[in-house]
């Protein structure tokens, strides 16, 4: 207040600096002052301003009282002289004796007995009056100034000061601005008189306190809600054991497939053997291997129910296919079916930044009369679409229990390639026909991870930051909703 | 899917033109091949084992081929040319052919009895008049080294050896001897050895070593002498060394010992098939006599030509396409499937060449004709399919759950299905025979030991990665752990769980409680004893003793909810407390509408024309079967029944090739249901089992397997015998029923012998005086001096309010039943003087 009454006195504004000496306050109390003044709005508009002077250090104050070192060197030799042993033993000595030597205001006898003597001349301690004159705030010439700054006797200080003059609202009584709207305002109408403190608007707002879906499983509900508007129905895919029949066998493909291998796949010691198959569509996928029939040659091998039995983690949802397309047989007249699911199957593989030792298929299934391999194109085009990828090829490949088997490539505008995108094929009739389903019926069939679009789409290039505990939660807390077509 | 490497100018040369690599990219992509990478011996090595080794290398440029895993006839240079040069209608596929020796004198390879043991057949020819150059000499190399790796399973199924037969005589002799007694100089070794010097010789090759246990145990090893006593090879592991062929090499003896002769047909078709390219007679191969030790012989290579015969309207019809039969003869040709329309209709007679070992069944040959065609010239179709959809109860019952969960302020986690049993047993404060767990019997990792069977450890193991986010962390994860049950098919199953976790510095397990309290109101279940949800305290080592208790639903128990024990807290790595709520979710689906979805399976047919069960409806006897007397032994007897596995273990039935009423009658005399160990006779039982109901209708029996017991067979007829069986189904179940009974009691009598458990809380009273003046000890005495029955009084402190007064902050343990808030406010207020007001700072159930 007392700042605004000054300011209001003095016309053209006053200095930070002298209002602080006029009312006798620190003055960085003045500008703390100015500052809230500041954020009241235009009561007062300070202009910040530096001047620059020079002041002695403590040094240059003892010196510029007591006189410089040479001087007081000088000052404290008798007429008679004085050992140069005995010299050195005074506190300005060392600096002095130097100093008034270089300016001969004494001498050294070396040769006096009884050590080197030495003897006054004539003395003007120029030091002293220099320094006498910035403490009286007079210039000095560049040279003496930066001699004295050398022996560090002078230091320049920099005061940072306000120039303050009259806001556009300004006022010697202080309104404090209303910072938020309070129910006792709109209550009793007095926001209508009140200043209201402006909004920051470049600042962030507050972080919602909420939780969140983990991206892989929102990309997965994306996924879900594709299959069932296309009209599919889902699997009951929650059995991640599951026999070496099912998962293997009764999708024809043989007991000594490299897939089979203890490298690849896990097998379990407890519980190791599923203990209960239809037995008689065991026995008809035992032919199939081994003899062959439905019009195929079969793998001629030794087909053996203790590798048929040995439990493992699935290492395809297929397996469940199997079983679906096992029950569709045994009802008493073939429907169309179209199925698809979503979870988790298991691969004993080596992990990378790309690969771990489980991921989630997403599989997709139509079951029914006369579909043809151009059924199946038009089905994954359909499905791609959706995904947002519209430009597909396919790509004849091998997979022991769908022929023709291909490989779904889709263009990728960033690589400016082809890239493999997912897999498809039509089950083997040596897989379906023993099932008993009709023989007119083709079933086709595709898939894909769910992982990989999901590390596209939120840019993840480390699966272990997306899946498992070393999740980086704060990714969990930023990722955007997901819309795979956009 | 192997991978083939080939000079890209010795490729282009054969195939007659050159190509740039985008070309030939597209033209392996139409053919169902893969130009996988484009490089040179240099860079490998200079990738490999830095630039320095790479100077000297060569910098061809090389083509890495992916080829797929059925196509053998495609693992080398010659057979990649071959089939693309016919693919582009540049070449007719070459005709094979087998012939007899120009002398007259057929090689021979003779198999003794002793391989018997260890790997039992063998297959044999001759490349006569070759000639090799130094690229078909690596590539004749190489592509054994690829079926090796490929169709011969490194080489477990199959190993192939060739030699110089200019160096050797036959006939050859292929037997197996003791290691001690096998004696010659292997390959590219300048001494003799014995095989087992061989064995601990190649422990340490990189390669070799990779096969030695394919015959190490074994107490005789595979070798085959020529007519002087020359090891040719000691398969699998090493040819010798006298035999070994060269770029001089003119005549070539190939021999592949095997234990699956399918996989050794085809080994050595494909071998012949490419290299006969190099003899003086192109395509030819001369035979060889392979005598068995019954005497038997055959002649080999087999190279045989199947001809198949379908329709053009069949492939028509699958891929989606209406070309005319003549073309589709054409594209077949040109996928070396020589074709041609037989004139009957549509017809279309279609030769499977012994290069095509991959074409067993029409859909191949299907395929071969939709290559051809193109695949991306197949017009895209939709299927008319009508169908509509359902999601799966439980999958839906998540989706929805997840929702209001992350809106309830918990964030999702995903963890794996698989851990180590320290995570779900030691770390939690268990005993992994208490879990259930499903143990892996190969894990590669500690990682990977058992499928968890909680979501807890990995919730806390997320929370230990990301320490560094600011607290509290409200996590949450609804997934399937898996639990053994042998209810079920493979004996495990999976179940659906909720599991949260709430880390702060405050143990915070009102928020818990809170998060329970809103699931179950998303969920439908009111907050009451019997016809909702309660929770009630319970013992459990994962949580802090006192702070755990057990969730009710209509008086089930679904999980459980508390603060987490210190030691499991520090065993995760983690130094806040903490409060977790782990529960099912399958009790909440309720019963939708549409038929329930599961993968079980039935497991006995379902029989279009249904037959009326017998026995199904009989009362149970005690009679046991006929006789167990046998002319494998006594089937009570466990001799008995391994005599009986024994001879089913290459059988389907005791005689003949159908089920029959020898079947039957073993099937009678077996007292129970043989146990798993005994696999030939557990399957075999299991389908006999099957046949139930039309066995009266089985075929007679020729054999009397079964010895009759003179004094109890005669009594019964074969239709007592049917009930009989029905009647031992019924005492099994019978039987299951009564253990589980006295299973659940044992299991309720241990629940009884727990003390009732007493509704406790916890509570927590801020006690205001009046001033700043009143004496608090005193406030304190007094408030302790309130003694009511079921009262404990725990910790206090005093905390400012303000303006220099106090308020007292007391803790109390109370019983439900005893004592209320209400009673315990008064009877505080009470002290006029001293109080002003009692408020209840937290209340928890305990």
């Amino acid at each position: 207040e007392a700042l605004l009454q000054l300011v209001e006195k003095a016309d053209g504004g006053v200095d930070s600096l002298d209002v602080a000496s006029s009312i006798g306050v620190d003055h960085q109390v003045i500008v703390g002052a100015v500052k809230s003044l500041q954020s009241l709005g235009d009561v007062i508009s300070a202009e910040q301003r530096s001047s620059k002077h020079w002041e002695l250090t403590d040094e240059g104050t003892e010196l510029a009282e007591q006189g410089s070192h040479e001087a007081r060197v000088f000052g404290s030799i008798p007429l008679e002289g004085l050992p140069q042993s005995e010299l050195m033993k005074l506190s300005f000595g060392k600096i002095g004796f130097s100093k008034a030597m270089s300016n001969k205001w004494i001498r050294v006898d070396k040769s006096h007995e009884g050590g080197p003597r030495i003897f006054r001349s004539n003395i003007q301690d120029q030091v002293r009056e220099k320094l006498l004159l910035v403490r009286s705030g007079a210039q000095l010439e560049e040279k003496d100034k930066n001699e004295l700054k050398k022996r560090k006797l002078l230091t320049e200080v920099t005061v940072k000061s306000y120039w303050i003059t009259r806001g556009s609202s300004f006022s010697t009584t202080l309104t404090k601005q209303e910072t938020e709207l309070t129910p006792e305002m709109i209550a009793t109408g007095s926001w209508k008189d009140r200043k209201f403190k402006p909004y920051n608007f470049e600042a962030m707002g507050v972080a919602p306190d909420c939780g969140h879906l983990h991206p892989l499983m929102k990309v997965r509900t994306q996924f879900r809600q594709i299959f069932l508007e296309m009209g599919f129905s889902e699997m009951p895919t929650n059995n991640f054991i599951e026999s070496s029949f099912w998962n293997f066998d009764s999708l024809f493909q043989p007991q000594q497939h490299p897939a089979r291998d203890q490298h690849d796949t896990f097998f379990l010691s407890d519980p190791a053997l599923a203990h209960e198959f239809p037995q008689d569509y065991l026995e008809r996928v035992k032919t199939v291997h081994s003899e062959g029939g439905y019009g195929s040659q079969g793998y001629k091998y030794d087909w053996k129910m203790e590798e048929a039995q040995k439990n493992i983690l699935r290492t395809h949802t297929t397996a469940v296919s199997a079983r679906m397309l096992y029950k569709l047989a045994q009802q008493e007249k073939f429907t169309p079916v179209k199925y698809f699911s979503i979870d988790r199957v298991f691969r004993n593989e080596t992990l990378d930044a790309t690969h771990l030792a489980e991921f989630h298929q997403i599989e997709g299934v139509v079951a029914d009369y006369g579909l043809t391999l151009g059924d199946l194109m038009g089905v994954l085009h359909q499905f791609f679409t959706k995904l947002g990828i519209t430009k597909l090829r396919f790509k004849p490949a091998y997979n022991p229990y769908t022929e023709p088997s291909m490989e779904v490539f889709s263009y990728h505008e960033g690589l400016k390639k082809w890239v493999e995108v997912g897999n498809s094929g039509v089950f083997r009739p040596e897989m379906l026909l023993p099932m008993g389903l009709p023989e007119d019926v083709s079933v086709i069939a595709w898939g894909l991870s769910l992982e990989r679009p999901t590390m596209i789409k939120y840019g993840i290039n480390n699966i272990r930051e997306l899946v498992g505990h070393k999740v980086n939660l704060q990714m969990v807390y930023d990722s955007p909703i997901c819309r795979l077509d956009s | 899917m192997p991978t083939v490497g080939v000079k890209r100018d010795i490729l282009f040369n054969a195939l007659g033109r050159s190509y740039t690599d985008e070309e030939f990219d597209e033209l392996c992509f139409e053919f169902g091949l893969e130009l996988d990478e484009i490089t040179s011996e240099k860079e490998i090595i200079s990738r490999e084992q830095g630039d320095s080794k790479a100077s000297g290398a060569s910098d061809v440029i090389l083509y890495k081929i992916d080829v797929p895993a059925n196509r053998y006839d495609l693992l080398c240079l010659e057979g990649l040319v071959r089939g693309l040069q016919v693919f582009k209608n540049k070449l007719e596929a070459p005709r094979y052919s087998r012939v007899s020796p120009t002398t007259g004198e057929v090689q021979r390879l003779i198999i003794t009895k002793e391989t018997a043991a260890v790997r039992p057949h063998a297959v044999a020819a001759v490349l006569r008049n070759i000639t090799f150059t130094k690229e078909r000499y690596d590539s004749f190399i190489e592509l054994q080294e690829k079926l090796h790796q490929n169709v011969c399973r490194k080489r477990s199924l199959v190993a192939i050896g060739t030699h110089d037969l200019d160096t050797i005589s036959g006939p050859f002799t292929y037997t197996a001897k003791p290691p001690g007694d096998i004696s010659f100089k292997p390959l590219n070794q300048n001494k003799e050895y014995t095989a087992s010097q061989l064995m601990s010789l190649y422990k340490t090759d990189s390669h070799l070593r990779h096969y030695l246990h394919i015959i190490e145990d074994k107490p005789v090893y595979p070798v085959i002498y020529d007519s002087n006593g020359v090891v040719l090879s000691m398969p699998p592991i090493i040819n010798g060394d006298h035999s070994k062929i060269s770029l001089t090499t003119k005549n070539v003896f190939i021999e592949c010992t095997a234990t699956d002769l399918t996989k050794a047909k085809i080994v050595l078709d494909v071998m012949v098939t490419m290299f006969s390219q190099y003899c003086s007679q192109p395509f030819t191969v001369e035979e060889a006599e392979v005598v068995y030790p019954d005497g038997k012989t055959c002649i080999y290579p087999e190279l045989a030509y199947r001809k198949e015969k379908l329709t053009g309207e069949f492939i028509n019809r699958k891929v989606g396409i209406s070309e005319p039969t003549e073309n589709i003869a054409q594209l077949l040709t040109r996928m070396c499937l020589l074709s041609q329309p037989t004139g009957a209709g549509d017809e279309i007679e279609v030769e499977i060449p012994p290069t095509r070992p991959d074409v067993i069944h029409a859909c191949d040959i299907m395929e071969d004709a939709a290559i051809a065609y193109g695949f991306n010239n197949i017009t895209r179709t939709t299927p008319r399919t009508y169908t509509v959809a359902n999601q799966f109860p439980i999958n839906k019952l998540t989706e929805l759950l997840r929702q209001d969960l992350a809106a309830a302020g918990f964030t999702e986690a995903l963890n794996f299905a698989l851990c180590s049993q320290e995570d779900i047993a030691d770390k939690l404060g268990k005993k992994i025979s208490e879990t259930r767990a499903v143990h892996i019997s190969n894990p590669k990792t500690a990682e990977f030991q058992v499928a968890r069977t909680s979501l807890l450890p990995g919730l806390l193991k997320t929370v230990a990665a990301n320490r560094k986010m600011p607290l509290p962390l409200k996590l949450f994860e609804i997934s399937d752990v898996v639990l053994k049950d042998e209810t079920k098919d493979v004996g495990a199953r999976n179940s659906r769980r909720f599991c949260a976790i709430y880390y702060n510095k405050s143990p915070g397990f009102e928020v818990i409680h809170g998060l329970l309290d809103r699931t179950m109101q998303l969920l439908e279940v009111k907050a009451a004893r019997e016809q909702g949800y309660h929770i009630q305290a319970a013992d459990d080592s994962t949580f802090f003793p006192g702070r755990c208790a057990e969730i009710f639903v209509h008086g089930k128990s679904v999980g459980r909810l508390g603060v987490l024990h210190p030691d499991v807290i520090s065993r995760f790595e983690l130094s806040m407390p903490c409060s977790a709520l782990e529960m099912d979710i399958e009790p909440f689906l309720g019963h939708t509408a549409e038929a329930l979805l599961t993968h079980d399976v039935p497991m006995r047919e379902s029989i279009k024309h249904s037959l009326p069960r017998l026995g199904d409806s009989q009362q149970p006897l005690p009679a046991p079967p006929a006789s167990t007397k046998t002319v494998f032994g006594d089937l009570k007897s466990q001799e008995g029944l391994k005599a009986l596995n024994d001879f089913l273990a290459d059988k389907s039935y005791m005689e003949g090739f159908v089920a029959s009423q020898a079947d039957a009658s073993v099937f009678d005399a077996i007292p129970s249901t043989p146990t798993q160990t005994l696999q030939h006779l557990w399957r075999w039982y299991h389908h006999i089992k099957s046949f139930q109901t039309e066995r009266v209708r089985l075929p007679a029996t020729k054999t009397q397997f079964v010895l009759v017991n003179a004094c109890s067979s005669s009594e019964h007829t074969s239709d007592e015998d049917i009930d009989l069986f029905g009647s031992e189904d019924e005492a099994e179940s019978a039987e299951t029923a009564r253990i589980k009974e006295q299973r659940l009691a044992e299991y309720a009598a241990k629940k009884s012998k727990k003390p009732a458990l007493i509704a406790k809380s916890s509570i927590l009273l801020d006690v205001k005086p009046w001033d700043d003046e009143t004496d608090m000890s005193k406030l304190e005495e007094c408030v302790r001096s309130v003694r009511m029955d079921g009262l404990l009084w725990g910790q206090s402190k005093l905390l400012p309010v303000g303006y220099g007064i106090k308020k007292l902050q007391i803790a109390c343990v109370v019983e439900d039943d005893k004592v209320g808030t209400d009673v315990l406010e008064e009877a505080i207020t009470a002290f006029e003087e001293y109080v002003q007001s009692v408020d209840v700072a937290a209340f928890n159930k305990i």
